[in-house]
């Protein structure tokens, strides 16, 4: 009996070692791309990272340049996982950047403007689950559907016009440090932190890849996968609302076009972060490694004073390869299981 | 024919052994002659005791033990240009587990040979290995009297070996004649030649007696037994000769199973080779020529004959031990006031004005062909399909809806279990949670340890197999044992009413046992049982009262004792009999 438990206890550290050995294998790929990054720009400019306050600085910029598109990249994990897929992200962004910095809403200050965004990007993710979870719409086509809806309604909100943002309290969220990190940075980790949790401590997220992962089976054990389709897709908006704010700080101002091409980046992270396309699997460590790996490019670029053009023809090359090994790694893993 | 032989005479084995005992009455066919006959003189008459007569069979028996690799094939002293394919020693290695270990394998044109097993035994890698889906580490695989080794399943087709998989692998949104030449199609200049494709696949269709499919018809509105067929022409489209059927009757009901066996008759009065695999020891008795038992990757006994066999002999040889199908005995008393009542539910085309009610401690029966609305009935009562008209009530509450039917205490292991029970990447423990990790949790955060626990708690009361590790991810167990985990997520949950939709489909002998001890075993502890299964004998076996379901009517309604397999049988297939096949 005694030595049943004790069997029992060393097999099962025995797959909590292999489960944490592949939580750090899937994420081992994307560390690696990372440093080859870094070594790269060592190498073509060895001038720069000879100077330890420019490294620590540059590292800053990467991640506050990650910050927005990394909340929303949370957003879009849940949302992925729940077996959906949510491309007016950026549209939505815009829509709440745009509403909350028109002159009736900046009236009513810093706090009005952030509960707009906020309520704004919400409601669109209410529209996009209701559609989706009760309409029975396909993912894909109802948040094509918001993604040219919203941008119009931004678009004629603004009269397509630059929003300046004239609240003190708003601009300086972008240049506001706490013990030398950017607030903008630490936002980004709070959501990270509030997503990882959420997914992997609660209810809610056991619910999130049940509903993805078999959705007859999650209702036939009697969760209510509409409710909980609809809840992701607002989880979402709310994230594109908190990332609204940022960019607005960040830019000091709102207008229509803002965010654009946000949703590719964000299934892209997602994606090479080893979520998987069709639902039930993902993690958000993952999903944050691919922001860093993106982000780390754009300034590798910027610190070498290339084109825009090469940078993104690089990215779609590292999307395609991160899916590449990853699927790889993923079949040799699951060899181990099957008969 | 290969390497050393290493034949011991342990066994004898004489094909003279009663065969009136086993054999069901009128099944073989008179052309099927040669075949039996040719069957009668198993791999063993070289071993020089077939002549012998003992009365006993003690058929070919390769005994696994230490190490030594035992092959009890036997050649045939005719000679071997009958045997299509031979296996000897083969081995196929993944990662961790051996799934195949020295598999001996003799098939005969023209012979339908079964591979019986228990689920994990091999089977299926087996099949995949001369289908060229996997590739032998190890032994030798001789087709046609040359070394054969298929490096993609294309090559295998072309070779002449056709498998049709469990899950029928056809294109739903292609016509019956574009999935059946799939892959080869006829083509001129990169065009397919529609009208050839048709007219080659209306002559297949003629030939599997199915003249009444029309080539042109979508695939995805066909019902599942013409999806068979349709498998079936994708293999002679290939010309054949061997074709490789994965539990084919499964998907099938009772009167379709016998058009099945007429075909398989035709092909193998063709020389055509069949290897049949199947859970139903009736069906091989009923179609097979010689049965090869496999148990963890090994060849056990090889060319037994089908009918003359002892089913204790067949069984004992797939577990190890001898199990009959044993029903548990009903200890209890079921309570007094029904836990559900069923009134008048209706779903046109489904089923109609079903009334039903079930105890505590009771074990309600619903037999029934597939298609006769059981399953529907079912899940609509568990809320998972809406009813037009009628009411569910549990302890007098009406219920409405799949959240409502949890939170009343109810459970429901559906038919389908991958794709309707199981989260295949997830472990054991959180499967199991499924329907009641809420409330192991606090304030919204999940007790992972606490289920963990409970989770192993269950396990062990189920005897899940392996033993100790609910961190397992399920898709690595066997159906089974998957089967369990379902029932012990409603366990979990504390259900009192449990609905099971065929809950022992793809399950082998040993873990079905067990399966009926748990199901009895609840009863006993006062839930609610009903239980939906096209194999009477489980219905009659394991249920207190047995209601017969045909054509979406409750028509008869029994206590278990008072019925028995032959009036249960008439009445369920007293409609398609009259009324002749359903296309």
């Amino acid at each position: 009996m005694a030595t049943e438990t004790a069997r029992a206890a060393e097999t099962r550290t025995g797959h909590e070692r292999r489960r944490l050995d592949e939580g750090i294998v899937r994420n081992l790929g994307l560390v690696a791309v990372l440093v080859i990054l870094v070594i790269i720009g060592i190498i073509t400019r060895p001038e720069l990272y000879g100077d330890a306050t420019w490294v620590r600085n540059n590292v800053l910029t990467i991640l506050q340049q990650a910050s927005a598109i990394g909340v929303v990249t949370v957003g879009m994990t849940f949302v992925i996982i729940g077996g959906g897929i949510d491309l007016s992200v950026g549209a939505i962004i815009a829509l709440a950047a745009v509403w909350s910095t028109t002159v009736a809403t900046q009236a009513f200050g810093a706090a009005g403007m952030i509960f707009t965004a906020l309520v704004v990007g919400v409601g669109v993710g209410l529209v996009n689950g209701v559609l989706i979870a009760y309409g029975k719409l396909v993912p894909f086509i109802a948040t094509l559907a918001m993604l040219v809806a919203a941008r119009g309604l931004a678009a004629q909100i603004s009269g397509k016009q630059t929003q300046i943002s004239e609240s003190s309290v708003i601009n300086g969220i972008a240049t506001t440090k706490i013990l030398g990190i950017p607030l903008l940075v630490i936002m980004l980790g709070l959501v990270v932190a509030a997503g990882w949790v959420l997914l992997n401590r609660t209810t809610f997220g056991r619910r999130t890849v049940a509903v993805g992962g078999n959705p007859e089976a999650a209702r036939l054990a009697g969760i209510n996968v509409k409710r909980q389709t609809l809840l992701l897709y607002m989880l979402s908006g709310l994230c594109c609302g908190i990332a609204a704010i940022m960019l607005t700080s960040q830019a000091t101002s709102a207008q229509a076009a803002m965010a654009n091409l946000y949703e590719l980046d964000a299934i892209a992270a997602a994606i090479i972060g080893g979520t998987l396309l069709s639902g039930g699997r993902g993690t958000i460590i993952g999903a944050l490694f691919g922001v860093l790996v993106f982000s780390t490019i754009t300034n590798l670029f910027a610190i070498n004073n290339l084109s825009t053009e090469v940078q993104n023809m690089v990215k779609g090359g590292i999307i395609v390869a991160a899916v590449l090994v990853q699927q790889f790694r993923y079949q040799s893993l699951t060899q181990l299981f099957k008969r | 024919m290969t390497g050393p032989e290493e034949t011991r005479p342990e066994g004898t084995c004489s094909p003279e052994t009663d065969p009136e005992e086993t054999r069901p009455e009128g099944t073989r066919s008179p052309e099927t002659g040669p075949a039996e006959a040719r069957s009668a003189e198993t791999g063993l008459a070289e071993t020089g005791l077939a002549e012998t007569g003992s009365a006993e069979v003690r058929p070919a028996e390769v005994r696994p033990a230490d190490g030594a690799r035992p092959v009890e094939m036997g050649d045939d002293g005719q000679g071997d240009g009958d045997v299509v394919l031979r296996l000897r020693d083969v081995v196929k290695v993944f990662p961790g587990v051996r799934a195949l270990d020295g598999v001996q394998l003799d098939v005969r044109a023209g012979e339908v040979h079964c591979l019986l097993g228990q689920n994990g035994a091999g089977k299926s890698t087996l099949i995949k290995v001369l289908a060229g889906v996997h590739h032998a580490d190890a032994g030798e695989v001789t087709w046609l009297g040359e070394q054969f080794a298929p490096a993609t399943p294309q090559a295998a087709m072309r070779a002449g070996i056709a498998t049709i998989y469990q899950e029928l692998d056809l294109v739903d949104d292609l016509s019956v004649a574009e999935n059946a030449f799939l892959g080869h199609e006829p083509s001129l200049l990169g065009f397919t030649r529609r009208r050839v494709t048709a007219s080659r696949t209306k002559e297949i269709l003629a030939r599997l007696g199915h003249a009444e499919i029309s080539p042109r018809r979508m695939v995805r509105t066909l019902p599942a037994a013409a999806k068979q067929v349709v498998s079936m022409a994708r293999a002679l489209s290939h010309d054949a000769r061997l074709i490789v059927m994965d539990e084919p009757s499964a998907v099938l009901a009772h009167d379709e199973v016998d058009n099945l066996f007429r075909i398989i008759r035709e092909l193998t009065a063709n020389g055509i080779a069949v290897i049949y695999i199947s859970h139903r020891l009736d069906e091989i008795r009923e179609i097979g020529d010689r049965v090869t038992v496999l148990k963890d990757g090994r060849t056990t006994a090889a060319n037994l004959p089908a009918r003359t066999t002892p089913t204790r002999d067949l069984v004992g040889r797939m577990t190890g031990r001898s199990i009959e199908y044993v029903f548990p005995p009903r200890s209890g008393e079921p309570g007094k006031d029904p836990l559900l009542v069923v009134e008048n539910l209706t779903r046109h085309g489904e089923f109609a004005e079903v009334s039903l009610s079930v105890r505590p401690g009771e074990i309600v029966g619903v037999a029934g062909l597939v298609g006769s609305g059981r399953s529907e009935l079912l899940e609509t009562i568990f809320g998972a399909r809406r009813a037009e008209s009628g009411t569910v009530t549990v302890e007098g509450k009406a219920v409405r809806g799949v959240g409502a039917a949890v939170r009343a205490g109810m459970g429901m292991a559906p038919e389908e279990r991958k794709s309707q029970a199981l989260l295949l990447d997830e472990p054991i423990y959180k499967n199991m949670t499924l329907a009641s990790f809420s409330r192991f949790a606090k304030v919204g955060f999940t007790d992972v340890s606490g289920e963990r626990a409970a989770a192993e708690r269950t396990a062990e009361s189920l005897e899940l197999r392996p033993k100790g590790d609910v961190n397992r991810p399920i898709r690595t167990l066997s159906g089974g044992n998957q089967q369990k985990v379902v029932v012990g997520r409603w366990l979990l949950g504390g259900t009192r009413l449990l609905l099971l939709d065929e809950p022992t489909r793809g399950v082998d002998v040993g873990a079905r046992a067990e399966l009926y001890q748990v199901i009895r075993g609840l009863a006993a502890n006062g839930v609610g049982v009903l239980l939906v299964s096209s194999e009477v004998p489980e219905v009659l076996g394991l249920a207190d009262r047995v209601l017969v379901m045909r054509e979406g009517r409750l028509i008869h309604e029994a206590p278990a004792g008072e019925i028995d397999e032959d009036t249960v049988l008439n009445l369920v297939m007293a409609g398609s009999l009259l009324e002749g096949e359903p296309a």
